[in-house]
């Protein structure tokens, strides 16, 4: 009983934690909307109508999360067992560029077997991305934050630079167009089916400039997997264990690098499949531009998240309602990066709330002994 | 033959410092910092808003050397935020780093719109002075950047405010019971790489360029981290490094090559700084406290 009331507290104090942070960035934020001498109350009045305003906000706002969740996760996974995983970016454009290859390499191929490939590959791809500093981690001892901030550049390089470069005839900075046998499944065809369009939200979904895809519920799905992996299998308490204290952990029978390594490798898949999702669903090629910093926009939804998979679906939720919110504000003539000094504002206030956290457990557990 | 003779040609190795300058500053801004044991990979948004501070300083006086200085100021406010956080209130100094980062690209553009009322590039501003050497020109900072390095090897390694930061960085309780104020020591060594940041900054906008252009760092922040690493956390090192990524951009502008696609030169810098990393070199150790929070009265 006492458990489970400790247990709603932690979740409650979380969550007033996340909401604080955000309140008071968005307060900071005004300080800036004043600098445009614009009045923030109609800059968050039409941030807000961006975001939630119509039905074709909102499931907008669901796509623009779409890729946050991912990378939110991405981050969020390596936290719990210790690692700091920086290169969700990354992941992210080597997953991306995988798929985009397969989806435009294979001419003939039906999309039940198509799509499900180029996911696939993608996701294989970002995971050995991801799965490399994590082998340097673990057996050689590299801090997995300078890793993967490296294997970003690199795989900028490779994929943006070089990799786009080689099909220079298409004209604009991106690969091909794929084939439509791997394209994600958008909302805005559902009329086009036999059985969805007689669903009662087909006619809504129909309208113009609607842009939610698959991929949203992908990474719904991809949340559900990682929290049950985390909090209901041998492997998740074994994470756990090894982020709360590696040197117990080995000492308690858990081989840390294996850990490591497989997490690593999960991370990186999951933030491949940001990337996935983005060419196959979004953009239908990947090109230059598209990573739009959601490696790194990953870090805050999984920190005002809490590291917790149900929280990271939350915060990504936040952080697409500002992307796509953002857009309307830049239309009353408000610079959109009102958003990204908001993100980065909400980063340091959940930085420093938790240490306000911590603080307070260590005096609760101080005032107990004496 | 000839691919060869364009690779070491006086005129690119001259170049080569030129494209090192940020790197060598960064680094050594790095250094200071990691020696004292605060992480710091916020040198990427720090140098960013360095460039357009020293733009915005430049435009609204005429005069770069005021650019310079509010490029210096710029990084040291960044800084300042990073220790304040990090080292005050021990918050997770990746964490609050990469905060700065998205601010700081955040803020450059925000900026640019409402002083400038432009979204990509600057108007062109007064630069920093040139003195050619050859067919190079090399702005003041780089002289600056070059006598630095001998500077900052002095002082951590000769003199005893330099022992007492990198004893912090090694073992600060141990410092910290010899009765060394281990967190003034990091809150001013994180301001030192905020300072220099910033001047690497200036170096792209005013000194090597006479405008600032959205996201203009383009991860040398980064590429300077990597230096400070492959240069064992070492002054000189760190040059070493700064000068071998900086020939490296250098030739990656300047010569075409048949056999390695000029846009993967751009990599070598990360790719050679995980294999050192991965001990192939010879093992490149991170100060011991690099990244932990110093709390008094704690083992």
């Amino acid at each position: 009983m006492n458990k489970y009331s400790d247990k709603i507290k932690s979740v409650l104090t979380d969550l007033g934690l996340s909401l604080l942070s955000i309140i008071v960035a968005l307060i900071v934020g005004t300080l800036f909307i004043y600098l445009t001498d614009k009045s923030p109350l109609d800059a968050y009045s039409a941030l807000y109508i961006g975001a939630f305003g119509s039905f074709r906000a909102i499931v907008n706002t669901l796509w623009r999360s779409t890729p946050l969740i991912l990378t939110g996760l991405a981050v969020a996974l390596p936290f719990r067992a210790g690692l700091f995983n920086i290169g969700a970016e990354g992941q992210l454009l080597m997953g991306g560029f995988t798929a985009g290859i397969v989806g435009f390499y294979f001419t003939s191929l039906p999309t039940i077997i198509h799509l499900p490939f180029a996911i696939i590959a993608g996701m294989f791809v970002a995971g050995l991305w991801g799965g490399l500093p994590g082998v340097l981690k673990a057996k050689l001892d590299v801090h997995e934050v300078i890793a993967t901030i490296m294997l970003n550049y690199i795989a900028m390089a490779l994929t943006i630079n070089y990799g786009i470069n080689l099909f220079k005839e298409t004209g604009r900075p991106a690969t091909p167009r794929i084939m439509k046998s791997a394209a994600m499944f958008n909302f805005n065809n559902m009329n086009k089916y036999p059985f969805l369009k007689d669903l009662p939200l087909s006619d809504l979904f129909s309208q113009p400039a609607i842009r939610l895809h698959l991929n949203f519920f992908l990474a719904v799905i991809a949340a559900v997997i990682l929290w049950y992996l985390l909090f209901k299998t041998t492997l998740g308490y074994e994470l756990r264990a090894v982020g709360f204290n590696p040197d117990g952990a080995e000492y308690g029978g858990i081989k840390a690098s294996k850990s490591i390594i497989t997490v690593m490798f999960i991370s990186g898949a999951v933030a491949g499949l940001a990337g996935v999702g983005e060419v196959l669903g979004t953009h239908f090629s990947f090109m230059q531009g598209m990573d739009a910093g959601y490696g790194f926009t990953g870090i805050a939804v999984a920190l005002i998240g809490q590291t917790h998979p149900i929280g990271v679906i939350l915060g990504g939720l936040l952080f697409g309602a500002l992307a796509q919110g953002g857009l309307e504000m830049q239309f009353s003539g408000i610079p959109s990066e009102i958003v990204m000094l908001i993100q980065a504002l909400v980063i340091f206030f959940v930085a420093a709330l938790q240490v306000f956290k911590v603080y307070l457990a260590k005096r609760k557990a101080k005032g107990g002994v004496e | 033959m000839e691919t060869l003779t364009k690779i070491f040609s006086l005129s690119l190795i001259l170049a080569s410092f030129r494209f090192a300058t940020p790197l060598i500053l960064a680094a050594l801004g790095g250094i200071f910092s990691e020696r004292s044991g605060v992480v710091n990979i916020a040198l990427e948004g720090m140098m960013l808003f360095g460039a357009f501070a020293a733009v915005y300083g430049s435009a609204s006086t005429g005069n770069p050397w005021i650019g310079v200085l509010y490029s210096m100021i710029a990084g040291l406010s960044f800084a300042a935020i990073l220790a304040l956080v990090c080292v005050t209130f021990k918050a997770n100094q990746i964490v609050v780093a990469t905060g700065i980062n998205i601010f700081a690209s955040g803020i450059t553009i925000f900026l640019l719109q409402v002083l400038f009322g432009v979204k990509g590039t600057s108007p062109m501003v007064n630069r920093l002075p040139a003195f050619r050497i050859f067919d190079v020109r090399f702005n003041p900072i780089t002289y600056i950047a070059l006598i630095l390095v001998p500077v900052a090897w002095f002082i951590l390694f000769k003199t005893h405010w330099g022992l007492r930061i990198r004893s912090v960085g090694e073992h600060p309780a141990a410092a910290d019971t010899l009765g060394i104020n281990v967190n003034k020591l990091r809150f001013i060594s994180v301001l030192i790489s905020g300072v220099l940041a910033g001047l690497a900054g200036a170096h792209l906008s005013i000194g090597d360029g006479s405008a600032f252009v959205r996201e203009m760092s383009a991860g040398r922040g980064f590429i300077a981290l990597a230096a400070m690493i492959f240069g064992k956390w070492h002054p000189f090192g760190a040059f070493g490094a700064a000068m071998l990524f900086g020939f490296a951009e250098a030739v990656a502008v300047r010569v075409d090559f048949a056999f390695i696609p000029s846009e993967l030169i751009s990599a070598i810098p990360y790719v050679l700084t995980l294999v050192v990393l991965a001990g192939f070199f010879g093992k490149s150790t991170p100060p011991a406290a690099s990244g932990e929070p110093y709390y008094k009265g704690e083992k």
